[in-house]
Order: structure tokens, then sequence, then C-alpha cells
């Protein structure tokens, strides 16, 4: 019973390995789908700016209210915006937006394609001439690679608002002054595996929804199936990539 | 590649010992049949006989187990994904729900599979085979309707029309005629007659129902079980001795 389930494990992660070498494989092979890519950023970046918004400046804020009553404790509350944005920019932003992203996204596209598969409109694609791996998938995941990135630093920048509105219910500092402050010990080399990591965050949430919708097989019970493991595969991978890259960051650093 | 070709005498469709399995349900037993052009041959089973898998063998969508199927020419058990997609050109497919695309318009559905395959014609030259194609199988009207504002019948019109516009030399029709009334039934019948004659295409028709297959065979096969019980003109197969043979036939 065990060694079953392991082995579904690894026969589930071979296709995984597989579907994403198959989607490369088409990035490459012209002509690009480019109009589709175009719409597919706007679905997944542009749709998915509300929900940011909202969640980032809130982020910020409430981090800060929480914050500031323990570092005045210790008499360092002047150091409240340099500690948050640090924690924002390094962690907190990629990670919350991420999670986010993979639920609406995520979610969005593991419906959308196993209800397409459900249908036989993906089949109906590839007799027709169309490799629906490029139109559908490489598209997904080259626009949720790209957009997240992007997402993440209009998360980073509303959530430093949020902080300078929860730092000045108790004092007093300008806008410039208080953005000064955050950037204090932040360093060029401290955005660079924070960026990077949104990259592989944005790919393996487009990578892991296309793959659940694209490959369900179970009628109208595989579309909530999919939707539901799109979110969950999404999320955790989020978290491991995360763990991994806090690894190879400190090996870089010391 | 070129050897595997000089085998197929004039055949569209060439299938020599097929076997399919799904885990240990043998769907597809020793299937042998052939389709010659300008030919309609409906195949006639009841539910879950594997009369679909074997046309979805046939244009790629399922694997096989064992035997060779070759489709104008070209033997599909060792072609690549490119090199099938090229060969899909020259071959409709006719789902059983139509499969439009449904977020966009009838004409929008043409114009995808158009416009990726046909990239020398200019958007006029496309629109006028749209219109052309549209108004041959009574569809003009709702081409800018959305899939789902269509009835059954003009989703498979539609679904029809779809693959017409490519110029396909053989059209697989899966269950063209379940889920409708009689009316519209005897309509999209006749349609697959008129395609025929209109369009020079070889066509195998999947189906249940032997009215659909009485007007559009030219020659039949009854399948039951993954096997082929039966094959020739509808009056021959009328013929046989078989108790599933005349269950279709009472």
């Amino acid at each position: 019973m065990l060694r079953d389930k392991i082995n579904g494990y690894f026969i589930e992660l071979t296709n995984i390995t597989l579907f994403t070498g198959s989607a490369l494989k088409h990035i490459f092979k012209r002509p690009f789908e480019s109009r589709e890519f175009v719409r597919q950023m706007f679905e997944v970046g542009y749709r998915s700016i509300g929900l940011i918004s909202i969640t980032a400046f809130i982020m910020g804020l409430v981090l800060t209210m929480q914050t500031r009553p323990v570092m005045e404790e210790f008499g360092a509350e002047s150091w409240v915006p340099t500690m948050i944005f640090i924690a924002v920019i390094i962690e907190i932003g990629p990670v919350v937006t991420a999670l986010l992203f993979a639920g609406k996204v995520g979610s969005r596209i593991g419906a959308e394609l196993s209800s397409m598969r459900v249908t036989e409109q993906i089949d109906a694609m590839e007799v027709s001439g169309i490799y629906p791996m490029k139109y559908l998938v490489v598209t997904r995941v080259l626009a949720t690679t790209l957009m997240l990135p992007i997402l993440v630093f209009y998360a980073d920048f509303l959530a430093l608002l949020g902080s300078y509105l929860g730092y000045t219910l108790h004092n007093t500092i300008g806008l410039w002054l208080f953005i000064r402050e955050s950037f204090d010990e932040l360093y060029f080399i401290d955005l660079i595996p924070a960026t990077i990591k949104t990259f592989i965050f944005g790919f393996f949430i487009g990578i892991l929804s296309c793959y659940t919708g694209y490959t369900t097989n179970k009628g109208a019970e595989g579309v909530g199936l999919a939707t539901n493991t799109a979110v969950i595969l999404s999320s955790l991978s989020i978290f491991i990539i995360d763990l991994i890259t806090v690894q190879i960051t400190e090996m870089i650093v010391q | 590649m070129k050897k595997e070709k000089i085998k197929n005498q004039g055949h569209v469709i060439d299938i020599e010992g097929l076997n399919k399995s799904f885990g240990d349900n043998h769907v597809l037993k020793d299937i042998n049949l052939h389709l010659a052009p300008d030919e309609n041959l409906v195949i006639l089973g009841r539910s879950g006989t594997g009369k679909s898998v074997l046309i979805k063998c046939i244009v790629g969508l399922e694997d096989f187990d064992s035997g060779t199927i070759y489709v104008l020419g070209n033997n599909i058990g060792i072609m690549n994904e490119f090199a099938l997609n090229d060969l899909r050109q020259n071959i409709g497919f006719l789902f059983q729900g139509g499969a439009l695309y449904d977020s966009m318009s009838v004409e929008d559905n043409l114009f995808f599979s158009l416009e990726r395959n046909a990239r020398h014609l200019s958007r006029g030259e496309m629109e006028d085979i749209i219109d052309d194609v549209l108004e041959s199988i009574g569809l003009l009207d709702a081409k800018k309707k959305m899939p789902v504002e269509l009835s059954g019948g003009m989703k498979k019109r539609a679904g029809l029309a779809r693959t017409l516009v490519l110029k396909p030399k053989v059209i697989l029709y899966d269950e063209p005629t379940t889920g409708l009334d009689p009316f519209t039934s005897q309509g999209i019948s006749e349609l697959i007659v008129e395609v025929k004659k209109r369009y020079n295409t070889a066509a195998i028709i999947v189906t249940h129902d032997m009215k659909t297959a009485k007007i559009t065979a030219d020659r039949m096969i009854i399948m039951e079980k993954g096997e082929i019980l039966a094959r020739g003109t509808y009056n021959e197969v009328k013929q046989v001795q078989n108790d599933v043979v005349q269950g279709f036939f009472n």
C-alpha cells in the first residue's frame, strides 16, 4: 500500500518533468503565440492587482503595528522601517504575493484547462494541426513567470505605504524620510535572490497549474480536482523553492 | 518512410491487426479495415465497443498496443509529434459535442484553425473561405454567435465547418447525431453526404444509430466488444445472421 503510494508520487513527478520538458521544447518552436501571450499577461497580471493591492497594503500596516511596540521596548523604534522593509523585500513580499497568485491564477488556469480537456477542446486543437502545448501552456507559463516578479515589486511598494501608515499612527515622520530609512540597510545584492525566486515561483505556479488542468481525465469531477490540486501543488512548490533558495543564498553569502 | 508509403495502394486509411487495451480491458481486437478515397465508411456499434477509441487511434489522439495504421500513406505509429501535426491538417475530426472553443465566436473558431494552418492566405481570403464554408453548411447567420448560444445541431455544424475550412482529405465523425432530435439528426446525416459530394472527402462515421448509418454509408462495419462482426454494404450486412447484427436492423 505504502509502496504503491510512493510509486505513484514518483510516477507523477516523472510526468510533471516530462510535461515541463515538452513545454520548454515548444517555447523555442516558431511561430510564437504572441497575441495569446499578451492576453494571458493581462489575465494573470492586471486581474490580480486588486487582490494583491489590498493584501500587500494591509500586510505592511499590520506588520508595523505589531512590531513597533516590541521595538519601542528595546529602544529601537527607529529601526522599524528598515526591519519591516527588509523582511517584506526578502521574504514576506515574494512568498505572500506568490501564495495569493497561486490561489487566484493557479485555480483559474487549472479550471480553464481541465474544462477544455473535458469538453475535448484540447483534442480539437491537436487534430486541427494546432499545438495546444504552445498555445495553452507556453503562453500561460511565460505570463506567470514574467508577471509575478512585477506584482511582487508592486506589492513591496504598497506594503511600504501600509507600513508608513502604521508607523505614523504613533510617530511623526515624512514619507520621504521613512522611505530613505527603509532603504537604509537594504543593498542591491539583497534584491537579487529575492527577485530570482519570484521568477521561479511564477514558473512553477504556471507549469503545475497547467499540468493539473491539461492532464485531467475524470470528467466534471476532474475539473474540481484539477482546480484544487493546482492550488495545493503551486502553494507547496512555493515553500519548497523558498527553502532551497534560502539555503543556496546562505551558501553563496558564506 | 517512402518505402512504407508504397505499401498503401490508393487507400486513404489502412489498418492492419490493430490492438488497444486500457489496463486489462482489451478494447480493440485485431482490427483490419481500409477506407477508399471518396468513400463514407460507417462504423456501427453499441456504446463502449471501442468505435471512438478506434478513430482516436487513427488521428493519433490515442496510442495503440500493436498493429499498423496508415493515413494518407503515413504510418501513424512511427510519426513524431511534429510530423503528426502536419498530417492532421489533412484530417478533419468532428467531436461528439462539437468541441468548439467556448471563448470564441463561431467565426473566430474557424479563423483560429485557418490562420495557424494557412499562413499564406490574406485576412480577406480567409474571410471568403469561412463565409463559403458557413454558407455551405447553413450556418452563415450564426457566424457571430458564441458557442453557448448555439443548439446541439448548430454546434455540430460549426464543428464540421471548422474542419472543412482546412480542406481535409478525410473526415472522422464521432457520433455526429448523438443527442439530437430525429429531424436535426436527419439533417446532419444528409449534410455528411452533401459534404462528401461537395468537398470530395472520404469519411469514417462512428455511430450507434442505424438511421444515420443507412443515410451516410457507402459501406459499413459492425463492431461488438472491440471486434468486427460484419462488413459490407447496407444490404450485405443486413443478410448477416448474427443476433447483434440483426439487433441493429430490427
